[in-house]
Parts: C-alpha cells; structure tokens; sequence
C-alpha cells in the first residue's frame, strides 16, 4: 500500500528555513479565508478590513507602528534567551511586572515634572522585569528547575499582582474605585509625535535595540558562548564556558526587554496603570520570534504583521462586528503552520511503498 | 451556592482541575508535554454549551465536549508527535487557538445562561464523582496494567520501547487524545455545572493550574486528586473568609497554586518527582 511518509533529506534546505513563515502565512490567509466564507462573509471584504483599512490613515500607520513595537523588543529578549536554550515564555509577566515597577515612580514624582522622571522609569521598567526573570534564573542554576513551567506560572503570578495593586495600594484615589492608577503627570509620558496620533519616542528604544541584539548575537563572546552553549553544552563546558552566567544572561536580557516593553506602554497609549496592560502581547512576541527566524530583521517583518492582525481584529470587529477572537485564531493558525511548515527544512514528504 | 458548604464548594472547585490534570498526567506519563491545556477547555467548554444551549442531552453535551477536546489536542499532536515540531511551542500555539475558537464560537452566547445539571448525591452533581472514579481508574491504570506499564515505559526510555515493538509515535497519540478529552471534560463542568454561563475565558487558569497540579503531584494520580482539593479549597476559603469579616486579598489566595507549584518544583530532591524521563523530547523514527 501507498502512504504519505516522511523521508529524511540527505541535507536540510536552507531557503526552506525562509520558506516556511511565508507558506505559514499563507496557509493561515487561506485557512482563514475559508472560515470566514463558512460565517457566509465575504473573504475580501473582511481581508481587505483586516489588512488594508488599518494601513489607509496616517493614525493607523502610528498604531501600528506603536503596536508592533513592544512585540518586537519582546521578541528579541525571547530570542536572546533562546540562544543560550532558555525558553522563557514568561514574558506577558516580566511585562506587567515592568509596567507596575515604572508605574511607582511615575506616581511618586510626577507632581514635580522632574526631567529624569522618563529615563529613571525606563530603568525601574527594565529593572522589574529582570527582577521577575531572576527568579526561574536562579531556580534554573541552583536547582536546576525547568524555566517553561516557572515563567509560565509566574505569567498568572504577575497577573493576580497588578490585579491586586490597581485595587488597592495603587488605585487612584479620585478614580471613583475603577481598578487602575491616577493618570501619569505629562513629564511622565512620551510625547506623542503629532496632534492625533500616539506614536512616540519609545520606538527609539526598539529601533536601537535591533542593532543591539544583532551585535550581541553575531559579534559578541557572548552570544557566541551562548551559541555554543545552547546547540552543544558539552563542548561549552570543555571550553570552560560557565551555563550558569550564560542562564542569567539570556534570563535578564529577556527580562529587561519584556519589563523596557511594559514601561512604554504605561509610559505611551496607556497613560497610567490599567487592570489590563497587556493584550497577550508576552505570548504574541514569541510567535513573532518563530515566524522572524530569530533574526533580528525578520523579527521586524514578523512583529509588523502580527501588530497588524491585533488592529485588523480591532478594526473587523467595528465595521464588519466580527469577535476580536479573529485575532487570536490567526495568531495560533500562524505559529501551527509554521511549527508544521518547518519540518518541510529538513524532511521531504514522499508516496512510498511500507 | 448559599447552602452549599465548604466542602462542597471544594469539591466542585476540584473537578474540572482532576479532570484536566488526569488527562495531561498520563500524557506526561508517555513523555509528551502539552502546554495548551487552558485551550483544550476552553474548546470543551464552548462545545458543551452550545450542545446544552442547543436542547442536547447533558450526556450527549458531554461526549461532545471530550471529542472537541480531543479533536484540539490532535492538532497538538500531529505537529509535535508527527512532524517533530517542539512540543513546548505547539502546546503555546493551541493555547491561543484554542482560547481565540471558543471566544469566537462563544461570542453569539454571551449572557445565556443554563438550568445547572441536578445533584445526584450529597448535593453534588454525577461530573463530580466521574471525574474521582476516572482519577482512580487512571491510578489503577498506570500503576497495575500491563498497558499502563508500557505508557510510562514510553515516558520513560521511547528509544528501548520502539526496539522492543511498542509504537511509540501511537500510544503517544493515544494519551494525548485522552488528555485533550478530559480537558474537554474540564471545561464541559465549567459550562455546565459551575458557572453555568458563558463567559469568555470562562477556565481563568485553570488549564495552567491543571498543568501546576501535575507537578505539584509529583505525577501521581492520587496527589492530583489531593492537590485538586487543596487548591480548590483554598480559592474557596477566601470568599467564606470574606464572609466572616476577614478581608484576605482574593489575588494572594488565588496565586497560591502557582506559587506553591514552583516551590514543589524548587523544594523537591528529583528522584522524589518522579519525572518522566522523556518529557517534552521528540521522538522519531527515522526511516
């Protein structure tokens, strides 16, 4: 009998490796195209609404811009991480955490329109959400604890925190009891770059993080050592190349970016602290580091799309009233079709005799 | 819920937590790791609600639920368990599909509520004692018969099963099934005994608490069923707290299973875990 098998090839296909997001994506616009035709809508239309509409205003380009920017600066610390074989899918609470540690500065010095108030919340931002990724570093280094399973429980651990903060310690006390924080004094946020946009100068910091992570990964002993450590950890340990530090590094990096993310949100489009910083950006960031090929261009690429589908799931649901579910089952379809595209890298499928 | 007591509460609150938990714990027994529990429920939940808001028999509602779960968890596991793909990333991606079908499903439902289903026993409802007899069934299973041998023999070394002719890649298949059928099972008590509501998000961790039970049980069943009364009597014990004057912030209580979870992870010498050996590793047989 015939069957579909998978065949081993001889080597893997390198422009596979580029091949396979974009069958992701498009297996995911066709995948989608199809449910969409069985609510009886038209795909066009609702694609169109999707990709298009969002793009056609110059406040949607800055929305997106903004959007993709937190995804992006996420998914670099994730792929730092991955280097040295970190899987840290905590990055919505080193998020949050970040977001709550620039919050307390903003509150405590903001009547006074300090000039270091931003640059001192960017710090405390970065610095909470190390704090956050320290504990699954030093659980992993001293007790040799899985990372996945820690920073994935600390998610719902800083969650439960900032819930409880904006209720009570950190609830603004003119706010009428909604659970969030008084509103940030200006000197506290970034400018936004026009009258009716809120883009602002937080993408800076993305901008210059991209360099960053690309010198860290290709140019530094660092990333090297984290390179080597990560594909073959006894040859790193020959080499005298300690896995602890190589942990915590990749850890606080990712830390820091995840927190630096969270602190531009309460510092730009939030304003102030809400019960609800986050739209899934944490877990989004990873999917944008698989379909970028954990490579700091396509990390742009990836972190542009997937900011698109979070404003045309926003935009589907004004004109067209479709749930801003839509957003999540594109964001799954696409991390499942790549993960199932990707074996195309290194296998064939073949007809073949069993 | 105003008669209801203590421990009543808590042993509804632990149902839908010993199903979920049952499940992802004899797939963790095989070696596969599925982080997409939350999404599993989620699907189960949204299915038996509609089948419920439909007029379908409960028990029929209830079929259905395990079968959407377990129609989540083969997406699960032909890219993990077929093409190779990291079960850690795959177990994230069915997380978000999952969460994002049922809202999705779930939107036309918003607000409609169901009759709960009627206790049989001790002011409890039948899922109740179903899930604790399949908890048992599971134990005995894993531990006693010839079949269970072999599924932890598979967790444990799938290289020298494959050799000795167990297929691997088959019973893998087959616990994570199951495992995607109890969490449908999980998230069909929450539709339609608990709360009985739709609500989006409605399983609100609990797919990740399930996941935390599992360690936390240092993956033996019993413990799972122990560790499901812990937790569910803690979330509990905060609103009865309430209830006498006692003002606990409701975050602290329900951040406990996650905590405690980690300190299990962090406390505990591994030999004592009992951790499968071939947790989250991909096998393949390379022809």
């Amino acid at each position: 009998m015939k069957r579909l098998v998978l065949e081993r090839r001889a080597a893997p296909l390198a422009w596979m490796g580029l091949g396979a997001p974009l069958l992701a994506v498009a297996l995911t616009l066709i995948a989608s195209g199809l449910l969409v035709r069985l609510l009886g809508r038209d795909p066009w239309e609702t694609f169109q609404v999707f990709f298009v509409t969002p793009l056609s205003t110059l406040y949607g380009v800055s929305e997106w811009l903004l959007r993709a920017s937190p995804l992006i600066l996420i998914a670099l610390g994730f792929t730092v991480a991955l280097r040295a074989n970190v899987w840290n899918i905590g990055a919505e609470g080193m998020f949050i955490v970040g977001a709550i540690a620039a919050t307390v500065p903003a509150l405590a010095f903001g009547d006074g329109h300090p000039v270091w108030l931003l640059p001192l919340m960017m710090l405390a931002g970065a610095l909470g959400g190390m704090a956050w990724a320290a504990i699954p570093a030093y659980l992993k280094t001293r007790a040799n604890v899985n990372e996945i399973l820690v920073t994935l429980m600390l998610n719902y651990v800083a969650g439960l925190l900032l819930s409880y903060l904006v209720n009570g310690p950190l609830r603004d006390p003119a706010g009428f009891n909604y659970p969030q924080s008084a509103p940030f004094d200006p000197s506290a946020l970034f400018a936004p770059w026009g009258e009716a946009i809120r883009l602002n100068g937080s993408i800076l910091i993305t901008l210059a993080a991209l360099p960053l992570t690309w010198l860290l990964l290709q140019r530094s002993f660092l990333g090297y050592r984290m390179t080597v450590s990560g594909a073959a950890p006894a040859a790193a340990r020959y080499a005298g190349f300690g896995q602890a530090g190589l942990v915590w590094a990749g850890l606080l990096i990712s830390g820091g970016a995840s927190g630096l993310a969270g602190m531009m949100e309460v510092a730009g489009p939030l304003g102030q602290l809400p019960q609800s910083v986050s739209p899934g950006y944490g877990f989004a960031a990873i999917i944008v580091a698989f379909i970028g090929r954990l490579k700091p261009l396509g990390i742009v690429l990836a972190g542009l799309l997937l900011s698109l589908l979070y404003l045309g799931g926003e935009a589907a649901q004004m004109s067209l009233n479709l749930p801003t579910a839509m957003t999540r089952i594109f964001q799954g379809a696409l991390l499942f079709f790549l993960l199932g595209a990707d074996i195309l890298i290194t296998h064939r499928i073949r007809w073949r005799e069993r | 819920m105003s008669d209801f007591t203590l421990v009543q509460g808590t042993l509804a609150a632990a149902t839908p937590l010993i199903f979920a938990a049952t499940g992802e714990l004899v797939g963790e027994k095989a070696g596969v790791i599925n982080l997409g529990i939350e999404g599993m429920m989620l699907v189960g939940a949204v299915t038996a609600f509609a089948a419920g808001a439909a007029g379908w028999p409960v028990v029929l509602a209830l079929a259905a639920a395990a079968v959407a779960g377990a129609l989540a968890a083969l997406l699960f596991a032909v890219l993990s368990l077929s093409l190779g793909a990291n079960q850690y990333a795959a177990g994230l991606g069915l997380g978000i599909l999952g969460s994002g079908i049922s809202a999705f499903i779930g939107h036309d439902y918003a607000g409609v509520s169901l009759t709960p289903i009627a206790p049989i026993l001790l002011g409890l409802d039948p899922l109740v004692y179903l899930a604790l007899a399949i908890a048992a069934a599971t134990g005995w299973f894993l531990s006693r018969s010839k079949a269970g041998l072999v599924v932890r023999a598979v967790g444990e070394s799938p290289r020298s099963a494959h050799d000795i002719g167990y297929p691997v890649i088959a019973i893998r298949y087959a616990v994570t099934l199951f495992g995607g059928a109890m969490a449908g099972l999980g998230g069909a008590y929450l539709a339609l005994c608990y709360t009985p509501l739709w609500i989006e998000d409605m399983t609100a961790g609990r797919g990740t608490i399930a996941l935390a039970l599992v360690v936390f049980a240092a993956w033996k069943p019993w413990r799972v069923v122990l560790g499901a009364w812990l937790f569910g009597g803690v979330a509990l014990s905060g609103l009865f707290a309430q209830g006498l004057g006692v003002e606990l912030p409701s975050e602290l209580l329900s951040a406990l299973p996650y905590v405690a979870t980690i300190l299990v992870l962090a406390l505990a010498r591994t030999r004592a875990l009992e951790v499968p050996a071939s947790l989250g590793q991909t096998f393949r047989v390379e022809g």
